[in-house]
């Protein structure tokens, strides 16, 4: 019999969990009470991984808030998570920014180290490399801010550790789509 | 047009425009407004229940029975965690009710007052969608919003939480419109060329099979009569999920029973065997797929549903289509009728012999008794006595459920309510008065068992307030009977707890509820008590006292495949069927 449409194999595919990926879902809501809660609601109830979850108001007028979320799965259970999003009345519209392609990624990060002499001298080197800012500043400590992927900020922080770090506020991702066209 | 009333009288004026005549309900202090409300009124009739969870089943029944929005109305607090059970129930079965529920004051929330809990929290992981309302001014938009998400789409429940202040505040009222909601649009029609494709299979199909699901009934009558049509045209096998039962007439040769864990011996295997399954309106489930990587290992796999997040949930699929049922299935008609579309009539032929095959097994077969009443006997003989009467049947949850299911035949969808999904012990009452309120001239009987039927008993008294003549029709094995054969099969026989110690005379309880109670233990009388019991213009309650130990059969055991069933007749040791991987599943 011909086939109209070659999916994967239904029971290899859904069944195994070695080939888990990360992917970034762009969701638009109603800034109304308690959508928060609907959403992470929904991934704990049904055993789906958040890895960031970043949410604020994006259009003030029309009460609408953008809620991105990193999450790992298989293919299908991404899937599934974007259907299962879509379903929640408040909900506008989903779009999984990775399989849209070609998004940005941005996440902010506040780390706050504590030296003194070559340390000291050290972190703001490594600032200035990275094009992390000072913005407080001690005789004995820093907190730069920096903005960038989740690597690089992975690979700064890493940096600090060996040089005084104190502590790191993270914002978690902001996504959004390359290009003229709206997420 | 807009008028000014308090938040009480809005909720009733908009059940009143919405076209609800009856609400189930249970009043308390948060909701004294509105049912001040009711009683200054007469349009909107409310039905007294003994317990809120007796009050969404109700409301599930009434709107199963009817394709209706079901209404509720309970208290806070305690009036709201009551009905958590029966929401859920609602979700799982896809079933439109309405939940109101009083808040305490806005004022007072999170200050943990008398009869306060966080209802709009507790509830929103078993409703479609739940509103808290601390405006005035969004209560008419959201009274008539909730109608539109509970009835479109897949269907399901919606909990409106008002506070007391609310109920008392004055506000401008406005009638329904059918202006679009904001951000939730369903999607009816199917895509045509995802159509074309199917029924472009359907004609290469050689051992194709339909499976069915309650989506068909929720799309109404049509989607049932569209169903009839296309199975007709083409001369496929059907096979339907418990859910599903009514959609397409179990007289009809075409028809192969249900499916699933206690489904006939001819639909588990065309399922299994099949190369085309044609899945509509289910969700297949696991009381449906067995162990799911031997699910129907050759076959290709078409799947219409109105949910997108069906498609692909649990199998994949080589075809979905998303829509709803009825515009679906009428387009997959007129395709099939307007084309030179025709089945594969020599590759079906020999189709229809393997499945008559299978079917002369007679999987449903049972040792007859002179001496006790086999339930499955007192089934086949209620519906033999009552199939030409205007019938409706409830049940409850557990082997008298599925015998309900497999010897008791439905000719019409809306006619069969039991809790499918969530499997609630006790709906089958508080069920059956919610159909017989809405039907009041029909026969509606609750299939029970001794043990679910006490979970709502006190739904006794609702029946008889409102003379409700609902029939309890309990095969009574003194078991709970589902948990007994699954302690023989998988733990050795050790019935812990669930011998159902202390039972009531049900005769005389239904006398002390101002019913009708009798008692058959005698296979020879059975027929003339069934008709006594018919005959009666009251609430009945039944006591057909069964075989003990009967166990429920066909059974697929759990972690096996629709091709390794387990038949009445096999004299296998039972208790060594399951494996220990099989153990695991419930």
């Amino acid at each position: 019999m011909n086939s109209p449409v070659s999916p994967p194999s239904p029971y290899s595919s859904a069944i195994g969990k070695s080939n888990v990926e990360t992917h970034t879902l762009s969701v638009l809501v109603d800034n109304e009470p308690g959508v928060l809660a609907r959403v992470v609601g929904l991934f704990s109830g049904r055993g789906y991984n958040i890895e960031s979850l970043t949410v604020a108001e994006v259009a003030h007028g029309e009460h609408l808030s953008r809620i991105t979320i990193v999450t790992s799965g298989t293919p299908e259970a991404i899937e599934q998570i974007g259907h299962q999003l879509d379903r929640l009345v408040p909900v506008h519209t989903v779009t999984d920014l990775t399989l849209a392609g070609r998004a940005i990624e941005r996440e902010l990060a506040l780390v706050k180290v504590r030296g003194k002499g070559e340390n000291r001298v050290e972190a703001l080197r490594l600032a200035d490399a990275f094009r992390a800012k000072v913005i407080d500043a001690t005789t004995e400590s820093f907190v730069l801010e920096l903005t960038g992927a989740t690597r690089k900020i992975d690979d700064f922080v890493e940096l600090m550790r060996g040089i005084g770090l104190v502590e790191v506020a993270r914002t978690g991702i902001a996504a959004i789509r390359r290009g003229p066209e709206p997420t | 047009m807009s008028e000014t009333m308090t938040g009480a009288e809005m909720i009733i004026r908009a059940l009143q425009d919405q076209g609800v005549e009856h609400i189930f309900g249970y009043p308390g202090g948060a909701v004294l407004p509105i049912y001040d409300a009711i009683f200054q009124q007469d349009k909107v009739k409310h039905i007294l229940v003994r317990h809120e969870q007796g009050a969404v089943h109700a409301a599930e029944g009434y709107a199963r029975s009817t394709g209706k929005v079901g209404c509720v109305l309970v208290t806070s607090g305690p009036g709201a965690t009551n009905a958590v059970t029966g929401l859920t129930d609602a979700l799982l079965d896809s079933i439109p009710v309405i939940v109101f529920t009083g808040q305490v004051p806005t004022y007072l929330i999170g200050s943990d007052a008398f009869q306060e809990c966080d209802t709009v929290g507790i509830t929103r992981h078993c409703t479609k969608h739940n509103y808290l309302v601390k405006r005035i001014e969004d209560l008419p938009r959201v009274l008539h919003e909730a109608f539109y998400v509970a009835a479109n789409g897949r269907p399901g429940p919606v909990v409106i939480d008002v506070p007391k202040d609310v109920q008392f505040a004055k506000g401008k009222y406005s009638r329904p419109t059918n202006a679009e909601h904001k951000t939730y649009h369903p999607k009816v029609d199917g895509d045509l060329a995802q159509i074309e494709r199917a029924v472009d299979l359907m004609m290469k199909a050689k051992r194709p099979i339909f499976y069915t699901g309650g989506g068909v009934i929720n799309a109404g009558p049509a989607a049932s009569a569209a169903l009839r049509e296309l199975v007709r045209m083409t001369g496929f096998p059907i096979t339907s999920t418990l859910m599903g039962l009514g959609a397409y007439p179990a007289s009809d040769p075409q028809w192969l029973g249900m499916l699933g864990m206690h489904g006939t011996y001819e639909a588990n295997n065309a399922m299994h065997d099949c190369d085309l399954m044609i899945a509509i309106g289910s969700r297949f489930d696991d009381r449906i797929t067995g162990r799911l990587d031997a699910f129907s290992p050759g076959s290709k796999k078409i799947h219409i549903d109105i949910d997108p997040s069906s498609i692909n949930k649990n199998v994949m699929v080589d075809l979905g289509i998303i829509g709803d049922c009825a515009h679906v299935l009428e387009d997959m008609v007129r395709l099939w009728r307007s084309g030179a579309h025709k089945a594969d009539e020599k590759a079906l032929a020999a189709w229809w012999k393997q499945i008559d095959q299978w079917r002369a097994r007679k999987s449903l077969a049972f040792r007859p008794s002179k001496e006790t009443i086999k339930p499955q006997h007192a089934v086949q003989r209620l519906y033999e006595l009552t199939k030409n009467r205007d019938t409706y049947i409830t049940t409850e949850v557990g082997q008298h459920q599925m015998w309900a299911a497999q010897h008791y035949h439905f000719e019409e969808p809306n006619r069969w309510m039991t809790s499918g999904g969530l499997g609630t012990m006790g709906y089958g009452l508080p069920a059956a008065i919610g159909v017989q309120l809405a039907h009041p001239k029909a026969l509606v009987v609750d299939i029970a068992g001794e043990a679910s039927i006490l979970m709502n008993i006190q739904e006794m008294s609702t029946a008889v307030q409102h003379r409700l003549p609902v029939k309890i029709f309990i095969l009574n094995n003194e078991y709970m009977g589902m948990v007994r054969q699954w302690q023989e099969l998988l733990h050795g026989g050790r019935y812990s707890h669930s011998y159902s110690e202390s039972l009531p005379d049900f005769v005389k309880l239904a006398e002390a509820y101002g019913a009708v109670g009798m008692r058959c233990s005698d296979p020879a009388e059975l027929d003339a008590a069934i008709i006594k019991m018919i005959e009666t213009p009251a609430p009945v309650i039944f006591d057909c006292v069964v075989d003990k130990a009967e166990n429920c059969f066909p059974m697929i055991p759990s972690g096996k495949a629709h091709n390794e069933m387990i038949l009445a007749d096999m004299d296998d040791d039972i208790g060594s069927v399951i494996d220990s991987k099989g153990k695991m599943l419930v």
